[in-house]
């Protein structure tokens, strides 16, 4: 079967930024692939490549079997696109933009709106209303419903959740996973390390490389150290002496307790304990646990020398 | 938004805190857009020293009580005191005794690092010789020496976001106001970034924080969550997980927000 995204070394320069370095990946049909990174780690001069919008300068992509510099109309019928900043018209209303882009595609509203249906029936009550007014949550659905109204093959998401809150980043992936359902691919980037785990596969990326691509289950199974959470009345100070103790691989903080990493076998708990206790700690709790996504990329920056900078 | 809200819908306010040991002091705020409520009768007391967590759903009205907080919009009705000034008649000295950063807007690109920090602490009030002084200690401290002379554009986010919040404290306010402070910012600077906070909170410098990441609201001594211009609840992180039977604070906050009306007001 082929790949609904193919990319082969793809490299890209701003004076000297290196903003991709020489990225390869490729996306199974019906997939939801996700890239996750913080900011500045490439994610968006990656979508804009791929939306044909600007050219890599080394490398190549294939959506769909078409080349990303040659046949970049192909591609245009092929992919949803929505970008990262709010880019729909916010003078025009809810319902003209809609049509706005259903137009632009040679079709209307009606005849795809099965596909948006779920999506813009929530917001179709305000559908007067001018797209600039809206909430962040409408304005984000809005920008789904039009990069969908022309029935796309492949999804482009570039950070659909980023400052958007909890509630509806939540509904936003369970939107994602019915359009899955579908069988439309979708590629999404987040800083978000917690929406990981609700994609088929992940790209971490971070300073324009990819430092894993995996299942998120592989990629927490690969982590290569034994990890701890562990909590006591005192949580910064205990930051500040797992940090130096003598086997510790990292100690960082993670909601209520901190998560230290360690070389297997080289740590008990009662190690630990035993020196908690003698720096005074109370209520110690010491707990062995599977780590998270974000403790896994946080390894993979320590191993890749990028924690510092 | 009802009207007939008395504000007893939540442990909003523990009654029990000396008025000396408030820093921020908010009695009955109500802020008015026409006839949208922002601020629906809110009342808490932020303790000295303490690091304040502010979290709601886009749309809750956080922006709203920040800007009146820091003395950039005034409010409808209520009784407010920030660092013992009025917000009605001492605004000026309100900005003069905080520090203020968010994701959005905190340093210039097209200044050096060293003029952003000039540029701060003059607007600030310090002297030239306070400047150089604190300047000189500050990239000292972040290691960004070399990096004195360059652009803001060309220093990584990261730096960046750390660089800003030293600027936001640099004339030792006694609260600083951070707005999304860590968003899109790498896990490990995040936290590195929190580091920072402890480190303002222990030297005595109140922190208003506000955060989509519920993994750093667990950081902040207590966590106030808005609802549609409302508290909802304030306490500390535990007791809220405990009041709402929750694991995290992800799913107090998720309990707390989806309970809202539906979006589109």
């Amino acid at each position: 079967m082929n790949n609904a995204v193919e990319v082969l070394n793809l490299t890209k320069t701003y004076g000297d930024v290196h903003a991709l370095k020489e990225i390869s990946f490729s996306v199974t049909k019906g997939e939801l692939f996700g890239f996750i990174g913080p900011d500045g780690a490439g994610k968006t001069t990656l979508f804009r490549i791929l939306a044909t919008l600007i050219l890599p300068d080394g490398g190549s992509a294939l959506i769909e079997e078409n080349d990303i510099v040659k046949d970049y109309r192909k591609i245009r019928q092929l992919i949803g696109y929505m970008p990262g900043r709010f880019s729909l018209y916010q003078d025009l209303s809810v319902e003209e933009n809609l049509r706005f882009f259903a137009t632009i595609f040679g079709t209307t509203i009606e005849e795809n709106y099965d596909l948006v249906k779920e999506i813009y029936s929530q917001i179709e009550p305000f559908k007067t209303r001018k797209a600039g007014q809206l909430s962040g949550g409408m304005k984000q659905k809005l920008a789904l419903s039009c990069a969908l109204i022309h029935k796309p093959d492949v999804l482009l998401l570039d950070e659909p959740t980023t400052g958007v809150d909890a509630v509806s980043r939540q509904e936003f992936w369970e939107m994602l996973k019915r359009l899955k359902e579908q069988g439309i691919t979708i590629v999404v980037s987040t800083p978000y390390m917690d929406e990981a785990s609700l994609c088929d596969q992940v790209a971490l990326i971070q300073d324009g490389a990819i430092m894993q691509i995996s299942t998120p289950a592989k990629v927490i199974d690969s982590y290569p150290l034994g990890l701890y959470s562990v909590s006591t009345s005192d949580n910064y100070q205990l930051l500040l002496d797992l940090k130096q103790l003598p086997q510790v691989c990292s100690a960082f903080a993670y909601g209520q307790a901190a998560h230290l990493s360690y070389r297997k076998g080289e740590m008990t708990k009662e190690e630990v304990k035993l020196y908690l206790s003698k720096k005074g700690h109370q209520d110690v709790t010491i707990t062995p646990i599977k780590p998270t996504i974000e403790d896994c990329f946080m390894e993979l920056m320590q191993t890749s020398g990028q924690a510092d900078k | 938004m009802s009207p007939q809200h008395h504000g007893t819908t939540a442990p909003q306010h523990h009654g029990t805190l000396p008025p000396d040991d408030a820093i921020i002091h908010v009695s009955d705020l109500v802020k008015k857009f026409g006839s949208f409520v922002a601020n629906d009768h809110l009342t808490f007391d932020v303790k000295r020293g303490e690091i304040f967590g502010f979290l709601g759903a886009n749309g809750a009205g956080k922006t709203t009580a920040i800007r009146i907080l820091c003395g950039l919009s005034y409010p409808t009705s209520g009784e407010l005191l920030v660092a013992g000034y009025n917000v009605y008649t001492q605004r000026e000295k309100i900005k003069k005794n905080i520090g203020y950063m968010s994701q959005k807007f905190s340093l210039y690109d097209d200044l050096t690092v060293f003029e952003n920090i000039r540029f701060y602490a003059a607007i600030y009030g310090l002297s030239k010789k306070e400047i150089y002084h604190r300047a000189g200690n500050l990239m000292k401290k972040l290691e960004l020496e070399e990096a004195r002379n360059k652009l803001i554009r060309e220093i990584p986010l990261g730096w960046k976001q750390k660089l800003a919040f030293s600027v936001a404290i640099i004339h030792d306010p006694k609260i600083v106001f951070l707005d999304e402070p860590t968003g899109g910012v790498d896990p490990i600077t995040r936290r590195q970034f929190w580091d920072m906070i402890y480190e303002a909170a222990r030297s005595g410098i109140t922190v208003f924080v506000t955060t989509h990441y519920m993994d750093e609201a667990e950081y902040c001594d207590r966590v106030c969550i808005m609802v549609d211009g409302r508290i909802a609840a304030l306490d500390t992180p535990m007791d809220l997980r405990e009041t709402f039977h929750a694991k995290t604070m992800n799913d107090v906050f998720l309990k707390l927000a989806r309970a809202k009306t539906p979006e589109g007001i």
